[in-house]
């Protein structure tokens, strides 16, 4: 067949541009290129109350991006959500006595962890854990504080 | 009152007659498969027919579909002042379910009834049957290629058809609508996950490529050999093939995505 070539090279070019295409999805949609759960370290937090806190929520520090939650459980003596969070291998100079929030992006946005590094010498390894933690400021409480002191502050009057 | 029930009966079992002759057939095509590695131009020869030519129609709907997610995301998201969230929104639906599903449904349109309908009428004319006297076997000529080449072409046009989705998404948002360029695109990447979203996505593609061209290249084989029963078999791969790809979607978004 004399065109048995072109098909060929059509074809090729088809697989090519679907193994592109699968490529551009990697690096430029997902976070593939920032991010890689290679070569990373688990260290754990417990909360008195998580939130919205999701798996997969990010973990910051300074607000730059170091890391995923990669699970969260909960510890049935102490009643406490036990936070694991698979931090990147960059990021493996954190202190021991780092102190972990967890804050909301903007009004309705997601729920994070900030970590704030302390100055201790030593450095959270691989199954370390963060002891310093404060829990979700959940938006109903504070509402309902706000009220009712509102309402005490006007009595007062 | 007992010839309805009869003919139930008869319904019944004819339709796992089929069902067990499509798992027979699939496991000879099964077989037949290594040997298309042998000759490998039939497979470059379908692979041109089956996955080439429908790239046209899954480019332009990928394009369409990820423009208009784009205008509908942005009208609804901009209520909530949200509107940079729409690269998430976006990506998102077209890598997890639009472009699995869409393309597999334009596939079995474009080329599974194509498929259905050569191999019907190979089968009415008889070439099966001639090529089976040459001792030719024809599940290693004509019915290995094709499905290995349905098989191969669907994921990849899955995955085209969501990457030009994301680039039609990105048009309207930034280009008309006046979304934030950078947010568009980083709000994408803190949000869709490599493995677990794009890569969920092009299972999802695999498995329609499977099944899809299974039924294809079965209801040819197994058509009435005339020129009405070809045309049902066709008109069966394309019914056939969009209710197996939409109940697996559920299914398989239930596993992934479902916590179930």
């Amino acid at each position: 067949m004399h065109n048995s070539k072109t098909v060929e090279i059509i074809v090729g070019l088809f697989v090519a541009l679907g193994l592109a295409a699968l490529f551009m999805l990697a690096m430029k949609v997902s976070n593939l290129s920032t991010f890689s759960n290679d070569g990373g370290y688990v260290i754990t937090a417990r909360f008195e109350n998580i939130g919205g806190l999701k798996v997969r929520s990010p973990v910051t520090v300074a607000g730059v991006r170091v890391g995923r939650i990669s699970n969260i459980g909960f510890d049935n003596t102490t009643y406490e959500a036990v936070v694991s969070m698979n931090i990147s291998g960059d990021y493996n100079t954190l202190p021991t006595d780092t102190s972990a929030s967890i804050f909301t992006a903007g009004l309705l946005g997601e729920q994070y962890v900030a970590l704030e590094p302390g100055g201790d010498e030593k450095y959270l390894q691989q199954g370390g854990e963060v002891r310093l933690t404060q829990s979700a400021i959940v938006l109903e409480q504070v509402i309902g504080q706000f009220l009712y002191s509102q309402a005490e502050g006007g009595d007062a009057k | 009152m007992v010839e309805t029930i009869r003919k139930l009966g008869r319904w019944g079992l004819g339709g796992f007659e089929r069902l067990g002759r499509a798992h027979i057939f699939l496991f000879h095509t099964l077989m037949g498969v290594p040997s298309v590695f042998i000759r490998f131009g039939l497979l470059v020869q379908q692979m041109m027919s089956v996955g080439v030519l429908s790239l046209l129609i899954i480019v332009v709907s990928g394009l369409f579909v990820g423009m208009v997610l784009g205008l509908q995301g942005y009208n609804t998201l901009v209520d909530f002042g949200a509107e940079q969230s729409l690269g998430v929104v976006v990506a998102l639906s077209l890598v997890r379910e639009l472009g699995p599903v869409v393309a597999g449904l334009l596939f079995a349109g474009r080329a599974g009834s194509a498929l259905t309908a050569e191999i019907g009428l190979m089968k009415s004319t008889e070439q099966l049957s001639g090529m089976e006297m040459m001792a030719v076997d024809p599940f290693k000529r004509v019915i290995a290629p094709r499905f290995l080449a349905g098989f191969i072409s669907l994921p990849l046009l899955a995955t085209i058809f969501s990457a030009i989705g994301v680039i039609g998404g990105y048009f309207v948002g930034v280009g008309l609508l006046g979304v934030d360029d950078g947010a568009f695109w980083s709000q994408m990447q803190a949000k869709v996950d490599f493995s677990e979203d794009i890569m969920n996505g092009v299972i999802k593609s695999i498995v329609f490529g499977f099944v899809v061209t299974w039924i294809a290249v079965f209801e040819g084989y197994d058509c009435v050999p005339t020129s009405e029963g070809v045309s049902r078999a066709t008109t069966r791969t394309v019914v056939h093939s969009a209710l197996a790809i939409l109940s697996l979607d559920f299914v398989l978004t239930a596993l992934m995505f479902g916590n179930i």
